[in-house]
Protein backbone atom coordinates (compact mmCIF):
# COMPACT_ATOMS: atom_id res chain seq x y z
CA UNK A 1 0.00 0.00 0.00
CA UNK A 2 2.77 2.34 0.93
CA UNK A 3 4.49 1.41 -2.36
CA UNK A 4 1.30 2.26 -4.27
CA UNK A 5 1.21 5.60 -2.53
CA UNK A 6 4.79 6.40 -3.49
CA UNK A 7 4.00 5.46 -7.09
CA UNK A 8 0.94 7.73 -7.10
CA UNK A 9 2.99 10.51 -5.58
CA UNK A 10 5.63 10.15 -8.30
CA UNK A 11 2.99 10.18 -11.02
CA UNK A 12 1.40 13.28 -9.52
CA UNK A 13 4.67 15.19 -9.63
CA UNK A 14 5.64 13.64 -12.95
CA UNK A 15 8.87 12.30 -11.45
CA UNK A 16 8.57 8.59 -12.27
CA UNK A 17 12.31 8.32 -12.92
CA UNK A 18 13.32 9.84 -9.61
CA UNK A 19 14.51 7.74 -6.65
CA UNK A 20 11.95 8.43 -3.96
CA UNK A 21 12.14 7.10 -0.38
CA UNK A 22 9.36 7.17 2.19
CA UNK A 23 11.69 9.12 4.48
CA UNK A 24 12.26 11.90 1.91
CA UNK A 25 11.41 15.47 2.84
CA UNK A 26 9.38 15.91 -0.33
CA UNK A 27 8.86 19.65 -0.03
CA UNK A 28 12.60 20.10 -0.62
CA UNK A 29 12.40 18.48 -4.08
CA UNK A 30 13.22 20.90 -6.87
CA UNK A 31 9.93 19.85 -8.50
CA UNK A 32 7.94 21.00 -5.46
CA UNK A 33 5.88 24.16 -6.04
CA UNK A 34 2.36 25.48 -5.43
CA UNK A 35 0.94 23.40 -8.29
CA UNK A 36 2.56 20.25 -6.89
CA UNK A 37 1.11 21.16 -3.51
CA UNK A 38 -2.40 21.51 -4.96
CA UNK A 39 -1.99 18.34 -7.02
CA UNK A 40 -0.90 16.14 -4.12
CA UNK A 41 -3.82 17.26 -1.95
CA UNK A 42 -6.25 16.66 -4.84
CA UNK A 43 -4.67 13.28 -5.64
CA UNK A 44 -5.11 12.14 -2.03
CA UNK A 45 -8.75 13.26 -2.10
CA UNK A 46 -9.40 11.51 -5.43
CA UNK A 47 -7.52 8.27 -4.71
CA UNK A 48 -8.10 7.80 -0.97
CA UNK A 49 -11.25 9.88 -0.31
CA UNK A 50 -9.23 11.70 2.32
CA UNK A 51 -8.98 15.45 2.79
CA UNK A 52 -5.78 16.66 4.42
CA UNK A 53 -6.45 20.04 6.01
CA UNK A 54 -4.10 22.87 5.11
CA UNK A 55 -3.01 23.33 8.68
CA UNK A 56 -2.00 19.65 8.84
CA UNK A 57 -0.37 19.54 5.41
CA UNK A 58 1.73 22.56 6.28
CA UNK A 59 3.37 20.70 9.18
CA UNK A 60 4.07 17.52 7.24
CA UNK A 61 7.67 17.10 6.07
CA UNK A 62 8.21 13.50 4.97
CA UNK A 63 6.26 11.11 2.78
CA UNK A 64 6.02 8.84 5.82
CA UNK A 65 4.18 11.54 7.76
CA UNK A 66 1.92 12.20 4.78
CA UNK A 67 1.11 8.49 4.48
CA UNK A 68 0.36 8.30 8.21
CA UNK A 69 -1.98 11.31 7.89
CA UNK A 70 -3.85 9.51 5.12
CA UNK A 71 -4.05 6.28 7.13
CA UNK A 72 -5.40 8.12 10.16
CA UNK A 73 -8.22 9.62 8.09
CA UNK A 74 -9.33 6.57 6.11
CA UNK B 1 -30.08 65.43 -0.07
CA UNK B 2 -30.88 62.68 -2.60
CA UNK B 3 -30.05 59.08 -1.84
CA UNK B 4 -29.02 57.96 -5.30
CA UNK B 5 -29.06 54.16 -5.02
CA UNK B 6 -31.99 53.69 -2.68
CA UNK B 7 -33.65 50.27 -2.44
CA UNK B 8 -36.58 51.66 -0.47
CA UNK B 9 -39.69 49.45 -0.72
CA UNK B 10 -37.90 46.86 -2.84
CA UNK B 11 -38.51 43.19 -2.06
CA UNK B 12 -35.26 41.32 -2.66
CA UNK B 13 -34.19 37.66 -2.55
CA UNK B 14 -30.59 36.74 -1.74
CA UNK B 15 -29.34 33.14 -1.93
CA UNK B 16 -26.34 31.87 0.03
CA UNK B 17 -26.99 34.66 2.51
CA UNK B 18 -25.68 33.03 5.67
CA UNK B 19 -22.03 33.95 5.20
CA UNK B 20 -19.40 35.69 3.13
CA UNK B 21 -20.47 37.76 0.13
CA UNK B 22 -24.15 36.82 0.40
CA UNK B 23 -24.31 37.88 4.03
CA UNK B 24 -22.70 41.21 3.21
CA UNK B 25 -25.11 41.77 0.30
CA UNK B 26 -28.05 41.12 2.63
CA UNK B 27 -26.75 43.52 5.26
CA UNK B 28 -25.87 46.33 2.85
CA UNK B 29 -29.07 46.12 0.77
CA UNK B 30 -31.14 46.20 3.98
CA UNK B 31 -29.29 49.39 4.92
CA UNK B 32 -30.51 50.90 1.65
CA UNK B 33 -34.09 50.21 2.68
CA UNK B 34 -34.79 46.86 1.02
CA UNK B 35 -36.98 44.17 2.48
CA UNK B 36 -34.99 40.94 2.34
CA UNK B 37 -35.80 37.30 1.78
CA UNK B 38 -32.58 35.56 2.74
CA UNK B 39 -32.04 31.93 1.83
CA UNK B 40 -29.50 29.36 3.01
CA UNK B 41 -29.23 25.82 4.39
CA UNK B 42 -27.78 26.53 7.83
CA UNK B 43 -30.51 27.83 10.14
CA UNK B 44 -28.20 29.07 12.88
CA UNK B 45 -26.03 31.15 10.58
CA UNK B 46 -29.04 32.33 8.57
CA UNK B 47 -30.76 33.61 11.71
CA UNK B 48 -27.53 35.32 12.75
CA UNK B 49 -27.58 37.17 9.42
CA UNK B 50 -31.23 38.14 9.85
CA UNK B 51 -30.52 39.59 13.28
CA UNK B 52 -27.92 41.85 11.71
CA UNK B 53 -30.27 43.26 9.07
CA UNK B 54 -31.47 46.83 9.44
CA UNK B 55 -35.26 46.88 9.52
CA UNK B 56 -36.82 49.93 7.84
CA UNK B 57 -40.51 49.04 7.51
CA UNK B 58 -41.33 45.35 7.19
CA UNK B 59 -39.58 42.43 8.89
CA UNK B 60 -37.15 40.40 6.83
CA UNK B 61 -37.73 36.74 6.00
CA UNK B 62 -35.14 34.05 6.66
CA UNK B 63 -36.00 30.97 4.61
CA UNK B 64 -34.31 27.62 5.04
CA UNK B 65 -33.86 26.07 1.63
CA UNK B 66 -31.58 23.51 0.04
CA UNK B 67 -31.37 24.92 -3.48
CA UNK B 68 -30.47 21.45 -4.78
CA UNK B 69 -33.89 20.19 -3.70
CA UNK B 70 -36.65 20.72 -6.26
CA UNK B 71 -39.29 20.45 -3.54
CA UNK B 72 -37.55 23.13 -1.49
CA UNK B 73 -37.44 25.36 -4.58
CA UNK B 74 -41.15 24.86 -5.26
CA UNK B 75 -41.96 25.70 -1.65
CA UNK B 76 -39.68 28.74 -1.63
CA UNK B 77 -41.14 30.22 -4.81
CA UNK B 78 -44.74 29.48 -3.83
CA UNK B 79 -44.37 31.55 -0.67
CA UNK B 80 -42.53 34.53 -2.14
CA UNK B 81 -44.19 37.90 -2.53
CA UNK B 82 -43.45 39.42 -5.97
CA UNK B 83 -39.82 40.47 -6.15
CA UNK B 84 -38.03 43.64 -7.23
CA UNK B 85 -34.65 41.98 -7.16
CA UNK B 86 -32.77 38.69 -6.87
CA UNK B 87 -29.11 38.09 -6.03
CA UNK B 88 -27.98 34.58 -6.95
CA UNK B 89 -24.94 34.21 -4.81
CA UNK B 90 -24.96 30.62 -3.50
CA UNK B 91 -21.90 28.80 -4.77
CA UNK B 92 -19.05 26.46 -4.03
CA UNK B 93 -15.39 26.04 -4.97
CA UNK B 94 -13.31 22.87 -5.10
CA UNK B 95 -9.79 23.03 -6.42
CA UNK B 96 -8.22 20.13 -8.28
CA UNK B 97 -5.95 19.81 -11.30
CA UNK B 98 -7.81 18.17 -14.19
CA UNK B 99 -6.21 14.76 -13.61
CA UNK B 100 -7.68 14.59 -10.11
CA UNK B 101 -11.17 15.99 -10.65
CA UNK B 102 -13.67 13.75 -8.86
CA UNK B 103 -16.94 12.87 -10.60
CA UNK B 104 -18.85 13.77 -7.44
CA UNK B 105 -17.31 17.24 -7.40
CA UNK B 106 -18.26 17.91 -11.01
CA UNK B 107 -21.88 17.15 -10.15
CA UNK B 108 -21.78 19.10 -6.88
CA UNK B 109 -20.25 22.25 -8.37
CA UNK B 110 -22.53 22.33 -11.42
CA UNK B 111 -25.52 21.75 -9.15
CA UNK B 112 -24.90 24.58 -6.71
CA UNK B 113 -23.21 27.05 -9.07
CA UNK B 114 -25.58 26.96 -12.03
CA UNK B 115 -28.24 24.23 -12.18
CA UNK B 116 -30.01 25.29 -9.00
CA UNK B 117 -29.99 28.92 -10.19
CA UNK B 118 -31.57 27.97 -13.51
CA UNK B 119 -34.26 25.95 -11.71
CA UNK B 120 -34.96 28.76 -9.27
CA UNK B 121 -35.21 31.41 -12.00
CA UNK B 122 -37.40 29.13 -14.13
CA UNK B 123 -39.86 28.76 -11.26
CA UNK B 124 -39.83 32.45 -10.39
CA UNK B 125 -40.48 33.46 -13.99
CA UNK B 126 -43.13 30.77 -14.48
CA UNK B 127 -44.97 31.78 -11.31
CA UNK B 128 -44.73 35.46 -12.26
CA UNK B 129 -42.96 36.43 -9.09
CA UNK B 130 -40.93 39.21 -10.69
CA UNK B 131 -42.32 42.71 -10.89
CA UNK B 132 -41.89 44.85 -13.97
CA UNK B 133 -38.55 46.63 -13.67
CA UNK B 134 -37.00 43.94 -11.48
CA UNK B 135 -33.27 43.26 -11.51
CA UNK B 136 -31.50 39.89 -11.30
CA UNK B 137 -27.85 39.83 -10.23
CA UNK B 138 -25.65 36.75 -10.59
CA UNK B 139 -22.41 36.46 -8.66
CA UNK B 140 -20.11 34.88 -11.25
CA UNK B 141 -16.30 35.00 -11.19
CA UNK B 142 -13.35 36.68 -12.84
CA UNK B 143 -12.05 33.12 -13.23
CA UNK B 144 -14.15 33.00 -16.41
CA UNK B 145 -11.95 35.71 -17.92
CA UNK B 146 -8.59 34.65 -16.53
CA UNK B 147 -7.82 31.00 -15.84
CA UNK B 148 -5.96 29.75 -12.79
CA UNK B 149 -4.66 26.24 -12.22
CA UNK B 150 -6.90 23.80 -10.40
CA UNK B 151 -10.05 25.75 -11.15
CA UNK B 152 -11.30 24.12 -14.37
CA UNK B 153 -14.64 22.80 -13.13
CA UNK B 154 -15.45 25.93 -11.17
CA UNK B 155 -14.58 28.06 -14.22
CA UNK B 156 -16.83 25.93 -16.40
CA UNK B 157 -19.76 26.38 -14.00
CA UNK B 158 -19.29 30.14 -13.92
CA UNK B 159 -18.91 30.24 -17.71
CA UNK B 160 -22.33 28.63 -17.82
CA UNK B 161 -23.61 31.35 -15.50
CA UNK B 162 -22.31 34.06 -17.84
CA UNK B 163 -24.03 32.50 -20.84
CA UNK B 164 -27.28 31.98 -18.97
CA UNK B 165 -27.35 35.62 -17.84
CA UNK B 166 -27.24 36.84 -21.43
CA UNK B 167 -30.11 34.61 -22.58
CA UNK B 168 -32.13 35.52 -19.51
CA UNK B 169 -31.55 39.23 -20.08
CA UNK B 170 -32.74 38.93 -23.67
CA UNK B 171 -35.85 36.93 -22.80
CA UNK B 172 -36.98 39.19 -19.97
CA UNK B 173 -36.15 42.54 -21.55
CA UNK B 174 -39.66 43.03 -22.90
CA UNK B 175 -40.89 43.08 -19.29
CA UNK B 176 -38.23 45.62 -18.34
CA UNK B 177 -36.65 42.94 -16.18
CA UNK B 178 -32.85 43.05 -16.23
CA UNK B 179 -30.16 40.44 -15.59
CA UNK B 180 -26.45 41.11 -15.08
CA UNK B 181 -23.48 39.30 -13.60
CA UNK B 182 -20.73 40.53 -11.32
CA UNK B 183 -17.36 38.84 -11.92
CA UNK B 184 -15.43 39.29 -8.69
CA UNK B 185 -11.76 38.65 -8.25
CA UNK B 186 -10.67 36.88 -5.11
CA UNK B 187 -12.66 37.85 -2.02
CA UNK B 188 -11.29 36.38 1.16
CA UNK B 189 -14.26 34.80 2.89
CA UNK B 190 -12.63 31.56 4.00
CA UNK B 191 -14.30 29.49 1.27
CA UNK B 192 -11.04 28.91 -0.63
CA UNK B 193 -9.06 27.76 2.40
CA UNK B 194 -11.55 24.95 2.87
CA UNK B 195 -10.66 23.91 -0.65
CA UNK B 196 -6.92 23.34 -0.30
CA UNK B 197 -5.23 26.73 -0.66
CA UNK B 198 -2.79 27.75 2.06
CA UNK B 199 -2.37 31.20 3.58
CA UNK B 200 1.16 31.35 2.13
CA UNK B 201 -0.19 30.74 -1.37
CA UNK B 202 -2.81 33.43 -0.89
CA UNK B 203 -0.16 35.90 0.21
CA UNK B 204 1.97 35.11 -2.84
CA UNK B 205 -1.02 35.44 -5.20
CA UNK B 206 -1.68 38.98 -3.98
CA UNK B 207 1.06 40.35 -6.24
CA UNK B 208 -1.30 39.69 -9.17
CA UNK B 209 -3.68 42.38 -7.89
CA UNK B 210 -2.59 45.83 -9.12
CA UNK B 211 -4.68 47.65 -6.51
CA UNK B 212 -2.73 45.77 -3.85
CA UNK B 213 -5.51 44.03 -1.99
CA UNK B 214 -8.06 41.27 -2.35
CA UNK B 215 -11.75 42.09 -2.46
CA UNK B 216 -13.89 42.63 0.59
CA UNK B 217 -17.46 41.30 0.61
CA UNK B 218 -18.69 44.92 0.70
CA UNK B 219 -17.02 45.63 -2.64
CA UNK B 220 -19.42 43.14 -4.20
CA UNK B 221 -22.36 44.43 -2.16
CA UNK B 222 -21.97 48.01 -3.38
CA UNK B 223 -22.08 47.00 -7.05
CA UNK B 224 -25.05 44.73 -6.27
CA UNK B 225 -26.87 47.73 -4.78
CA UNK B 226 -26.28 49.71 -7.97
CA UNK B 227 -27.52 46.84 -10.14
CA UNK B 228 -30.61 46.37 -7.95
CA UNK B 229 -31.42 50.08 -7.95
CA UNK B 230 -33.48 51.98 -10.51
CA UNK B 231 -30.36 53.91 -11.51
CA UNK B 232 -29.09 50.93 -13.51
CA UNK B 233 -32.33 50.59 -15.48
CA UNK B 234 -30.53 50.74 -18.85
CA UNK B 235 -28.03 48.02 -17.98
CA UNK B 236 -28.80 44.42 -18.88
CA UNK B 237 -26.94 41.32 -20.07
CA UNK B 238 -23.57 42.64 -18.94
CA UNK B 239 -20.71 40.82 -17.25
CA UNK B 240 -18.91 43.27 -14.99
CA UNK B 241 -15.34 42.68 -13.85
CA UNK B 242 -14.82 43.70 -10.22
CA UNK B 243 -11.34 42.52 -9.44
CA UNK B 244 -8.90 45.17 -8.22
CA UNK B 245 -7.28 45.06 -11.66
CA UNK B 246 -6.48 41.32 -11.56
CA UNK B 247 -7.62 40.77 -15.14
CA UNK B 248 -5.39 43.59 -16.45
CA UNK B 249 -2.14 41.70 -15.98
Amino acid sequence: MQEDFIQLFKETLDIEDKEVQITDQFKTYEEWDSIANLSVIAMIDAEYEVIIENSVFKEIETLQELWEAIEERR
Amino acid sequence: MQRLFSLENKNILVTGASRGIGKSIAIETALQGAQLNIVARDSERLNETREQLHVSKVAHNAILCDLASKDDLDHLVENLEPLDGIVLNAGAVKLAPIAFIKDANIDALFEVNIQSSIRLIQRIVRKRKLKKGASIVFISSIATQKATIGNAVYNATKGAVNSFVKSLALELASKQIRANAILPGFVNTGIIQDSGVSDDQLEAHLKNYPLGRYGKPEDISYLSIYLLSNQSSWMTGTLINLDGGFSLK
